[in-house]
């Protein structure tokens, strides 16, 4: 049974019933999630989420769905101790919280299983989303499962090798010519026409709802703590401000001390329009047109950019942006150290953290947790220039020969 | 007649432009604000456009021809 109760904007506050509806009549912000958080109280305990499958649904007290789920295995990634990446970096516990190894190889899935789970509670037959590849991997993957129809909508310039890791799923794989603002046009459209499920439109309040659970992992898994530090990347705020709210629900529900975590959000510096208003000491985000090799969080427009600034600057955070080279040494540094190898967007993570820890932002005691959200193969394009194999012929002269240079 | 919900975000030089009412006047499209933020170096309006689906068109372009950037409230919809 679910505990959430309505739907709450969050900017006036006015509420409305759990719909298919992300945005607030009157002012048009985005709407939230409520629960009835006593009951809640009295429902969960540690004992009985360690108690739960080994998946995010472990959470599913603190999620809005009723009923059967749509799982495909997401969650309970490996929160792995960095010892090597933190001496590296300068600091003496930090964590990585592997969002690699989802099902389809990024944190969306946590998001879509929800959204899914929602889509099918409301009676939809079909589910929709606009992505340049992991979310509409991870759509097409639920849609399968949960045997519902899906569309997805792809930028026609999108590398041609992430289209295979979406259409093996069958879903109908859209390829729209244009520009990234027309496929956003399109797309804004398109959800008053049709009577689908649109992810992360009509069905993102709950879809929101879905990233809490890598805060509600990453303090379970540290002995249910929250950390001091956590640093994510921000493409829409969105899995930003979900972190945040995971970790502060589990300290209202008694289940960790209060939270004292300092939030850093980190962007590619070819698209950092959250970065630049923090910088700017202004809470309105200004949209940018992107132009960064960590495509999966080019988002110039983001939707919760506003409460992504409030959570950085309410947590004695901050935010950082980092040029695509960073990235790039990001990306390797962290597989060159700890064997994890992340998309674009884990290396902006990573070039990120090297600059808070650099300026004495993070202090080397702090408990420090790094979200990686993605799995490199996906863009493998951005690394290409690791690849120097020596070339040999099939004898052992050969390989000496190589070997001694 | 359908409904559009959009924000524009005006460079300071449009900022003294009525371009929200020259919107509606040549248009004939109605606007609604919700939201906004204007002040001497910029402003961003939250607003809702109704008129036929051809004239709300031809008005963002007429918008965005005029300096102004339009996007659909919701932000950006494509993911990565």
């Amino acid at each position: 049974m679910s505990y959430a109760s309505v739907l709450r904007c969050r900017k006036c506050g006015r509420e409305y019933s759990l719909e298919p509806l992300n945005l607030c009549d009157f002012c048009f912000s985005p709407l939230e999630v409520s629960y009835d958080y006593k009951s809640v109280a009295k429902a969960v305990s540690r004992e009985k989420i360690a108690a739960g499958p080994l998946g995010m649904w472990r959470y599913e007290d603190l999620l809005p769905v009723d009923g059967d789920v749509v799982d495909i295995g997401t969650g309970f990634t490996p929160l792995v101790k960095a010892n090597r990446l933190g001496r590296e970096l300068g600091l003496d516990e930090l964590y990585i919280k592997n969002d690699c190894l989802n099902p389809t190889y990024s944190f969306k899935d946590r998001v879509v299983a929800v959204a899914i789970t929602k889509a099918r509670e409301f009676g939809f037959d079909t589910v929709a989303c606009a992505s340049t590849g992991n979310l509409a991997a991870s759509v097409a993957a639920h849609a399968a499962k949960a045997n519902m129809k899906s569309y997805v909508f792809i930028p026609a310039d999108v590398e041609p090798g992430k289209l295979t890791g979406i259409a093996i799923y069958n879903p109908v794989l859209v390829t729209v010519e244009g520009s990234y603002d027309d496929v956003n046009r399109l797309c804004s459209q398109l959800v008053q026409r049709h009577n689908w499920g649109f992810i992360n439109i009509n069905l993102r309040p709950y879809y929101a709802e879905g990233s809490k659970t890598l805060g509600y992992e990453a303090a379970e898994q540290l002995g249910w703590r929250a950390p001091d530090c956590v640093v994510a990347p921000a493409a829409s705020g969105l899995l930003f401000t979900r972190i945040w709210k995971g970790l502060e629900e589990l300290a209202m529900l008694g289940l960790i001390e209060p939270v004292n975590t300092h939030m850093y959000l980190t962007q590619a510096a070819g698209c950092s329009p959250i970065v630049n208003a923090f910088q700017a000491g202004t809470l309105h985000v200004h949209p940018v047109k992107p132009n960064t090799i960590a495509k999966s969080i080019a988002i110039g427009n983001p939707a919760d950019g506003y409460y992504a600034l409030r959570v950085a600057r309410q947590s004695g955070g901050g935010a950082c942006a980092v040029t695509d080279e960073e990235v790039v040494e990001g990306m390797k540094l962290l597989a060159q150290t700890e064997g994890i190898f992340a998309e674009a967007a884990g290396g902006v993570v990573i070039a990120g953290l090297r600059k808070l820890v650099a300026s004495g932002t993070i202090k080397r005691d702090e408990l420090t947790v790094a979200f990686i959200t993605g799995a490199g193969l996906k863009t493998q394009e951005a690394v290409a220039e690791v690849v120097h194999p020596l070339t040999i012929q099939p004898t052992i002269e050969s390989f000496e020969e190589a070997f001694d240079k | 007649m359908v409904k559009r919900q959009v924000m524009f975000t005006f460079p300071p030089e449009l900022i003294k432009e009525p371009i929200i009412y020259n919107l509606g006047q040549q248009f004939k499209v109605v606007t609604n604000i919700r939201r906004a933020d204007v002040n001497g170096n910029k402003g961003w309006v939250v607003l809702e456009l109704e008129g036929e689906g051809e004239d709300i068109e031809r008005g963002i372009a007429w918008v965005t021809s005029k300096g102004v950037r339009v996007d659909p409230v919701v932000g950006d919809i494509v993911e990565g």
